[in-house]
């Protein structure tokens, strides 16, 4: 590429927000017409960083490049005039209008909607076959994939002539096959000249897509390498300033006696939609199944009706009992005293109560065990000291009780449910994305905590979006959509292009 | 890494903002042509400065008391009940049937009686919004301000219809018998050499009141109920998951706060008015929600709310006997500290945190 001047180019970025140095003299090159991954862990600094390059925060310090040009970003209209258009990953489209109603919307020329709309049909018709990203112009965004949604978001940056884009966590919501279409389309916006930066916490994408590759670590660029001279393992320990294990050291599952047993298990939530119809599955003893599939094929359900918190028909056995699917008997008191401890998806909206300290969580779902009552009253001190224990046992840092839950970070809140999931010794473990947000040194352990529960010989079911964490934590892996169980497979003797077909609803 | 200490949090967010209250209250006196030092002094001494003032402040805060008690309990369930105007009048009617209908032999037994049926009624007044709310996701907020007006319109109907004494022309009811007379803070102190006023309308029901704000606080720091009433409020999809009912935190937390919002009949009917008036409650309902708010629904900080506004009250009532400062603008002094300390409290937070991060960073 020459001597070309780099597109982006960022000189000594400075960030702070209150006591937190969220960015730190970053310096960052980024030569047009290549992508660029921007890698790190949560709260490595990628987003904010991001943000100060779109204008929704201002830098304490440094200076920006755009093509040579030092540019300032006040805002991100002065972001989106520069060429710069972001792709969150929370999509921000208008779920009830149509695919080129969105992408004109803040972008309209005059004041009548027609001829804008006339225009914006022909440019966007234009944009759609030179990038061969085919979305029907009326389509309603609601009535449309993830897949394709992500697709309006880009060509609604493409729309706004931008030359540079920047993609936050892309193909968090996606199939691998969606993903690798993502992946495509970002290789030919290459081709056509684009820059692109792709954040994510995946190495594997980052392998697969970028040219070059940034490292973030604590608010620090830690390096900044050509893709083809690295590999995983250096990227990991980049990230985390040591040396990670990226597999799971376990050893082959011993299955033993069933312990949960599902037959024709149906859900129909609130709105009278059927989320799960009908599926058959069984846990044993000392085994991990995994449960694969896109966020919102009836995986999260699962887990709320083994968990006690919503009603469902069907026959469920634990150890060979029936399980009660709705009324009173069957809220997660009671799940908890047939053995069955759960891990939540969302640990910070379920798991934990955000504000209440790490010793009251601790009794959270368990504050009415005899172990932590004094007569009507919880027994406080006993509730603390059992914190302490657990904490120093599971290395939550820092190991205060007395702090509120919101106060730790994503790894060690993780860390205070497991404990407490894990040390009740339950027959049964329900885990629910137990690494989302977590940094890759909790990663480890935490994996390495549900390994060592299923060698005690208790049953654990792992639902997951990460298809690499189901593939190298489980020993059987199910597949679910559209609330159904596409296949199940053995771990061993699968791979990620068969799941992934499964996840998409290809039954092969 | 919390933003500044806690004794900071506690004592001066709420202390800045009622002195810019203060300053924003001396300011409009100024504009009216009164002098605001001797308006603080008048308001200082007429509420303070005697045992007669001490016992019209205490009666009020006893009032306060119980109602921000109530609302601070609903608000740790995260449910707002703004209901304690109606649940305290329905509170009024159980102490008044219980005092007028049955012949009790002595004050403690009455004052017993009588506080189980103002807890009642008013438990069953909250019972209502609340089982609309728990059931059928009918907005509490919404619920109780419409039984306040229920319950405003059922006690007149009473009050004229049934329980008015023949040939009295005063819808209110007759007289309690004597033996069901609250000993005032006169007659309690008396034994103890302490020679209180005897005209002034503080009672026994405020040792009671500081009773309740006691077992408030066991019941939600030390009881498993009070923890459940906690993770509800705090967060619904995690009371779910911990198998806490969301239908029966909503119930009991709003029968615990209807009823200590009932609870404060025993002060105003059975141990001032010693008879059931319209309009008995005065608003302290609605104070409730301001001092829940000051003592941020915490029974302690409660207390001394319910003691700041019962000061107010009793200050105010003594401004407008002695000056031409008119009755309103009582009421307005008492809005610029409601606005301050409840409403605008991240008016005084931020700048706080803000200058404790830059403590902390010049001491680092």
């Amino acid at each position: 590429m020459g001597e070309q001047a780099p597109a982006i180019e960022l000189k000594g970025i400075s960030k702070a927000f209150g006591p937190v140095q969220a960015n730190k003299d970053i310096s960052i090159r980024v030569m047009p017409g290549t992508i660029h991954g921007i890698i790190g862990e949560n709260g490595a600094g990628k987003s904010t960083l991001m943000s100060i390059l779109y204008g929704f925060y201002k830098a304490d310090k440094g200076e920006i490049f755009i093509s040579g040009q030092k540019t300032e970003i006040p805002d991100s209209q002065a972001a989106i005039a520069a060429g710069i258009g972001m792709v969150f990953q929370h999509f921000k489209l208008v779920e009830n209008f149509t695919v080129l109603e969105n992408i004109i919307l803040g972008a309209e020329d005059g004041g009548l909607l027609t001829p804008s709309l006339a225009k914006a049909r022909k440019t966007l018709l234009e944009l759609e076959h030179e990038y061969g990203l085919n979305v029907d112009p009326d389509a309603v965004i609601e009535e449309l994939g993830v897949g394709m949604q992500q697709r309006v978001e880009i060509l609604k940056a493409l729309y706004r002539q931008a030359d540079i884009l920047i993609l936050d966590e892309p193909t968090g919501v996606l199939t691998p096959a969606e993903a690798d279409q993502l992946f495509r389309i970002l290789d030919r916006l290459r081709e056509e000249g684009k820059t692109i930066i792709l954040i994510t916490h995946k190495l594997r994408e980052i392998m697969e897509a970028t040219d070059t590759v940034s490292v973030m670590r604590r608010g620090e660029m830690t390096a900044t390498v050509k893709t083809a001279d690295t590999s995983p393992a250096e990227l990991a320990e980049l990230m985390v300033g040591r040396k990670v294990l990226l597999r799971v050291d376990k050893t082959s599952a011993q299955p033993g006696d069933v312990v949960l047993d599902i037959k024709d298990l149906r859900v129909v939530d609130d709105k009278g939609v059927e989320r799960i119809k009908g599926i058959d599955l069984q846990v044993r003893a000392g085994e991990i199944v995994g449960i694969a599939g896109v966020a919102g094929n009836g995986q999260s359900e699962l887990l709320e009706v083994l968990g006690g918190y919503a009603d469902a028909t069907g026959e469920v056995r634990v150890n060979g009992q029936p399980l009660e699917l709705s009324g009173k008997r069957s809220d997660g008191r009671a799940r908890r005293a047939r053995g069955i401890a759960h891990v939540p998806e969302d640990r910070q909206r379920e798991g934990l109560i955000m504000d209440f300290s790490a010793w009251e969580n601790t009794a959270f779902g368990y504050h009415r065990d005899p172990d932590y009552q004094s007569g009507v009253l919880l027994n406080n001190t006993a509730i603390r000291a059992d914190t302490e224990e657990k904490m120093g046992r599971f290395d939550v840092r820092p190991p205060n009780p007395a702090l509120a839950a919101k106060n730790f970070s994503g790894g060690n809140q993780q860390k205070i449910v497991l404990a407490r999931e894990i040390e009740r010794n339950p027959d049964l473990l329900l885990v629910g994305q137990p690494t989302r947000g977590v940094d890759i040194g909790a990663i480890e352990f935490i994996h390495q905590q549900i390994v060592a529960l299923r060698d005690k010989g208790k049953a654990v079911l792992l639902v997951s979006v990460e298809l690499e964490e189901i593939l190298a934590l489980s020993d059987r892996v199910a597949v679910m959509f559209d609330g159904h169980i596409m296949g199940e497979r053995l771990s061993a003797e699968t791979d990620e292009k068969e799941l992934g077909l499964l996840m998409a609803g290809v039954n092969a | 890494m919390d933003m500044m200490p806690k004794w900071a949090e506690v004592t001066l967010v709420p202390l800045i903002s009622l002195v810019l209250a203060a300053i924003l209250s001396a300011l409009v006196i100024l504009a009216i042509g009164e002098d605001p030092v001797e308006a603080v002094n008048l308001m200082v001494t007429g509420a303070l400065g005697s045992t007669y003032g001490w016992g019209y402040t205490l009666y009020y805060a006893t009032n306060f008391l119980f109602t921000g008690l109530a609302v601070s309990v609903a608000f740790h369930a995260g449910l707002f009940n703004i209901g304690g105007e109606g649940q305290a009048m329905l509170g009024g009617l159980g102490v008044a049937l219980a005092c007028l209908l049955i012949p009790w032999p002595h004050w403690t037994l009455a004052l017993l009686g009588a506080a189980g049926a103002a807890a009642l009624f008013g438990a069953a007044w909250a019972a209502i919004p609340a089982f609309l709310q728990a059931k059928r996701g009918s907005h509490i907020v919404i619920t109780t301000i419409m039984f306040n007006f229920i319950g405003a319109a059922v006690l007149n109907y009473v009050l004229v219809n049934l329980m008015r004494p023949p040939g009295s022309m005063d819808p209110a009811t007759a007289r309690f018998p004597e033996a069901t007379h609250l000993p005032t803070l006169h007659d309690i102190l008396l034994p103890l050499g302490i020679n209180f006023s005897k005209s002034a309308p503080a009672n026994v029901t405020f040792l009671i009141a500081l009773l309740a704000c006691v077992l408030v606080w066991f019941l939600l720091w030390r009881t498993w109920l009070g923890y459940e009433i906690r993770s509800y409020g705090k967060s619904e999809p995690g009371a779910k998951y911990a198998g806490i009912s969301p239908v029966a935190i909503t119930m009991i937390a709003m029968l615990i706060s209807g009823a200590l919002a009932g609870l404060m009949a025993i002060n105003n009917v059975m141990g001032e008015a010693e008879r059931l008036v319209l309009n008995a409650v005065e608003g302290a309902g609605f104070i409730g929600i301001a001092v829940a708010l000051m003592g941020r629904s915490h029974p302690f900080g409660v207390l001394l709310a319910a003691i700041l506004f019962g000061f107010l009250y009793q200050g105010g009532a003594e401004l407008a006997l002695w000056t031409s400062i008119p009755r309103e603008l009582i009421v307005v002094i008492q809005a610029l500290v409601i606005l301050f300390t409840g409403a605008l409290d991240n008016m005084v937070r931020m700048p706080l945190e803000r200058l404790f991060l830059m403590l902390r960073r010049g001491r680092a």
